[in-house]
């Protein structure tokens, strides 16, 4: 019985860790006002928020004696896809250019690999910018 | 010969050793039935997948791979508390955001990407882009007063574990 009261307490504090972090993921997304240091509140308060209401989902099935390991792979799914979502919000900041600082060149190497057009698009030009030669 | 075979068979060993697991933790219980399908699965998909992926890593002491998750999960707990004080109880103004480049001694693709993960998943930093020859990386930081600090500590903690795990 006080078993019980123990793990249902251990699981109610993890779901108010996660439900925190979260929180404090989407206030960092409306506070912070750059483009560049906004990226960073959601892609890390949200992996520990979520990891403690995984954590908590887990705990709760193997004392209800239904183990599940599910949230374990959902965790393993969310570490991988997390860092490449961060990496392309990152290269359409950079691809736009509206940030307060521009990237320092490379200290080795030519440019970096998001802003390494190939000659014969330049030549082409982006629908966004007129052409170098002008179309018949 | 018989290794040529077995490298016919098991293109990539820890990828079968993977999509073993991860099958019986869809199926979340583990029997004989999950087992050997996901064993079916595990041989079936990275021979369809080889000819795409020719220079497999040849990770050369898998056995340090556990310690490095233990300690990157460690990081992402402390990196949470900090940018969560940082969203919290510091101003706009006073933040120092920068841009810090990390010049690369890791080579293979596989290891520059698990680094690129890590600097994302910890604290305060976001990778933002590689070069186009790939020695080096543009890494954001949140918060960093020094940017070579972050370098340093970014080259010491991540990446030697990870040269010495790949390389």
């Amino acid at each position: 019985m006080t078993m019980d009261l123990i793990i249902e307490a251990i699981v109610a504090l993890c779901i108010v860790i996660g439900g925190v972090f979260t929180l404090v993921g989407s206030i960092g997304l409306i506070k912070l006002n750059r483009p560049m240091p906004r990226l960073h509140a959601p892609t890390k308060a949200s992996t520990l928020g979520v990891g403690a209401i995984l954590i908590a989902s887990m705990l709760l099935s193997f004392w209800r004696g239904e183990g599940s390991l599910h949230e374990l792979l959902i965790t393993g799914f969310l570490f991988v896809t997390a860092p490449i979502s961060a990496l392309f919000i990152a290269k359409v900041h950079l691809h736009r250019g509206e940030m307060a600082q521009d990237p320092p060149p490379p200290p080795m190497d030519d440019v970096w690999a998001t802003l390494d057009t190939p000659p014969e698009d330049l030549e082409a030009g982006r629908p966004d910018q007129p052409s170098a030669t002008p179309a018949e | 010969m018989p290794r040529k075979l077995a490298r016919r068979i098991l293109p990539h060993p820890l990828l079968t050793v993977l999509l073993v697991v991860s099958w019986c933790l869809l199926q979340n219980h583990v029997s004989l039935g999950t087992v050997v399908f996901g064993l079916i699965l595990g041989l079936l998909i990275p021979g369809f997948i080889a000819p795409y992926w020719p220079d497999r890593p040849h990770m050369k002491k898998p056995h340090l791979l556990p310690g490095y998750v233990l300690l990157v999960i460690w990081d992402i707990i402390v990196a949470n508390c900090i940018v969560a004080y940082i969203v919290l109880f510091k101003s706009n103004a006073s933040l120092q955001p920068a841009w810090v480049l990390v010049p690369l001694d890791v080579k293979t693709p596989e290891a520059i990407s698990m680094l690129a993960g890590t600097i994302t998943l910890t604290p305060g930093t976001v990778s933002a882009d590689l070069s186009d020859e790939g020695h080096a990386l543009l890494v954001h930081a949140l918060d960093a007063p020094d940017p070579d600090a972050v370098r340093d500590d970014i080259k010491n903690r991540y990446e030697r574990r990870l040269k010495e795990i790949f390389e």
